[in-house]
């Protein structure tokens, strides 16, 4: 038996050629992706002209284009739409890797320690306040509910999780099961009360980028990408924690420090996420572990590949179904719909190739 | 004999999980360029007394000193350039390679955002030829067996170039074969190199064998510490470990074997 282990990169002495390619690949796809995306719908624009209006926008010049509406078209209504998905996407993907390395669990995910069931109950809380006339306007309450929810959760999670001093993964997991469980009921009873109009909730829930503005892509991004970069700072630590705590630990690595910083860091990026956009799943599973499949484990590549990955895939499921689809679907079940068959082909290629 | 540095002082150490107590009253010291072996029956506190070498965990009561300083007064990176732990158990789930896991020995010794220098290269190599796993160096750990896992993480150990190695029951899952291979380069690391050793050892002839001290743990209290010749006793066997066993020296070699009476 001779197994042929193709990994295109090893840690630490890699000269610095590959996973830089590759993510200089991964970010001229995604360029490629938000000019491409820009122009598709409902009023073709080709790629020159979108190129044309952004350059003449960052210069501060009037854009001399064809139609005249096409500079609004492209700068207010598509422009934060796409620039939100993609930042959402690449933060839930980061978000995704750092839990899924700090957990020590690949099958991890953001809302792994019930932050989506938290922001999910404070949107519905917002939805029914506003539903019985008390909380205006829905647009403002609804994503700072969602956010103030998602953070008590985290607190409300270590807290139950704190007696265990070394934050092991499996007490940690365990507290965002039963926190989850019991905002799950509350979600629950909010719906039963919204009686009637229960159905935004439900759409809320399953995630949707239409109508953002450039303060969604504002408020996202400044969580997103210093979040990314204080991620990327602990990278080789989050590398050398896979050994388990105890070694990391006697190898100078300060685990369970380290450990706190980086899920209260994740858990920020997965709460500023879900509040602009709703739950939409799948895509912090499946980035990871689809690009350490390609990329290898090493946090320090994975984590900024993960971002410019999760940006594209989700920027690109939000175009099929504001372009492509004859009517819009929620993106969180397009994406669950696309990715969950996706992941089991993948998974079950490399199942094969391991034991053949 | 000559005088040798003292390593470790440790004073009226006293340990408890929660309310149960788990090591009593322990002192000995640790010298330089000593291969030391910590024997005792399962639950005796000794994997217990290795996490307080290493500071992972901290005393409830008492003192450990490393060269003249409080161990606590250590950062965790000075530590990890001085002492390496050889764990019981090794689990990893991600695909790092072999190669990358040897390489995290040397974390403590390449700043953040550097890469690694030639001489941390040199290190891997060595203690993955050391290890006999040089071949296996471009392999995910995930696709190992438990002997070959334990020798990567060995190599890993060694490959982080500190003055003290603490294994604990390293050797547990090897075959004969890799068992005496690494002790016999442990040992000459010891004896030519000036390396301090302090080994966890369920398989006393092991001990007998390689160690010159044994410290013997009996019910969270230290119940010998003796050079290795004159401790294994009929008697210490009996009390410990409650088995009947004879000790037999043997003429051409110092080092006394046990011979257990199974029946």
């Amino acid at each position: 038996m001779s197994l042929k282990w193709t990994h295109p990169i090893q840690l630490y002495e890699m000269t610095a050629t590959k996973p830089l390619l590759s993510l200089f690949l991964l970010s001229i796809i995604l360029c490629a992706a938000i000019i491409a995306a820009t122009g598709m719908g409902f009023l073709k624009i080709s790629p020159a002209e979108v190129i044309q209006i952004l350059w003449s926008r960052l210069l501060g010049e009037q854009a001399q284009a064809i139609n005249p509406t096409f500079p609004f078209v492209v700068m207010e209504v598509r422009l934060p739409r796409i620039l939100t998905a993609a930042l959402v996407g690449g933060g839930l993907a980061v978000a995704g890797a750092v839990f899924q390395a700090i957990l020590l669990n690949p099958l991890a995910d953001p809302y792994t320690l019930g932050i989506s069931s938290g922001a999910a109950f404070g949107a519905s809380l917002a939805i029914i306040l506003s539903i019985f006339g008390i909380m205006i306007p829905a647009w403002l309450s609804i994503p700072i509910f969602a956010f103030i929810g998602a953070m008590a959760t985290l607190v409300g999670v270590f807290s139950l999780a704190s007696s265990d001093n070394r934050l092991s993964s499996n007490t940690l997991i365990l507290s965002g099961v039963i926190i989850a469980a019991i905002l799950s009921a509350g979600i629950g009873f909010i719906k039963y009360l919204a009686d009637e109009q229960v159905s935004i909730i439900i759409f809320w829930l399953m995630g949707s980028f239409v109508g953002r503005t450039w303060v969604d892509v504002l408020s996202t991004a400044l969580v997103v990408i210093p979040g990314l970069f204080f991620t990327l700072y602990f990278a080789r630590d989050l590398n050398i924690m896979a050994l388990g705590e105890r070694t990391a630990n006697t190898l100078g690595v300060d685990s369970s420090r380290v450990k706190k910083t980086l899920l209260v860091a994740a858990s920020l990026i997965t709460a500023i996420c879900v509040s602009v956009s709703g739950i939409i799943g799948f895509v912090g599973l499946i980035i990871p572990h689809l690009l350490r499949m390609i990329l290898g484990p090493d946090n320090r590549i994975l984590l900024p590949a993960c971002f410019l990955g999760g940006a594209t895939l989700l920027l690109g499921a939000d175009t099929i179904t504001r372009a492509w689809l004859p009517s819009e679907i929620p993106i969180g079940v397009l994406t669950s719909l696309i990715g969950g068959p996706f992941f089991c082909y993948i998974f079950r290629k490399k199942q094969l190739a391991l034991t053949s | 004999m000559t005088l040798r540095e003292r390593l470790f002082s440790i004073q009226d150490l006293c340990f408890s999980y929660r309310s149960t107590p788990v090591l009593e009253d322990i002192s000995f010291e640790l010298h330089r360029g000593k291969f030391y072996g910590l024997i005792g029956a399962n639950g005796s506190g000794k994997s217990t007394l290795l996490e307080l070498l290493m500071a992972t965990l901290s005393p409830l009561s008492g003192s450990i000193t490393y060269k003249k300083k409080q161990l606590d007064h250590y950062s965790r990176q000075e530590l990890a350039c001085r002492l390496a732990l050889v764990p019981q158990h090794f689990s990893m789930d991600f695909e790092y390679l072999v190669r990358d896991v040897v390489l995290m020995g040397r974390h403590p010794h390449i700043p953040r955002f550097s890469s690694p220098a030639p001489h941390d290269i040199k290190a891997v190599d060595t203690a993955m030829e050391t290890m006999d796993i040089s071949h296996l160096q471009n392999r995910p750990v995930i696709a190992l067996s438990g002997g070959e896992l334990q020798r990567v993480v060995m190599a890993r150990a060694l490959a982080q170039e500190t003055e003290v190695l603490i294994l604990d029951e390293a050797t547990s899952n090897l075959d004969i074969q890799h068992t005496i291979a690494i002790m016999k380069v442990i040992r000459r690391r010891v004896s030519e190199k000036g390396l301090t050793v302090i080994a966890a050892i369920h398989d006393l002839n092991l001990a007998a064998a390689f160690c010159d001290d044994c410290l013997v743990l009996k019910e969270r209290r230290i119940y010998a510490n003796a050079p290795v010749k004159n401790i294994f006793t009929s008697q210490l066997l009996r009390d410990v470990f409650s088995v009947d066993a004879e000790i037999h020296c043997t003429t051409e070699d110092r080092h006394p074997q046990i011979q257990y009476n199974y029946l």
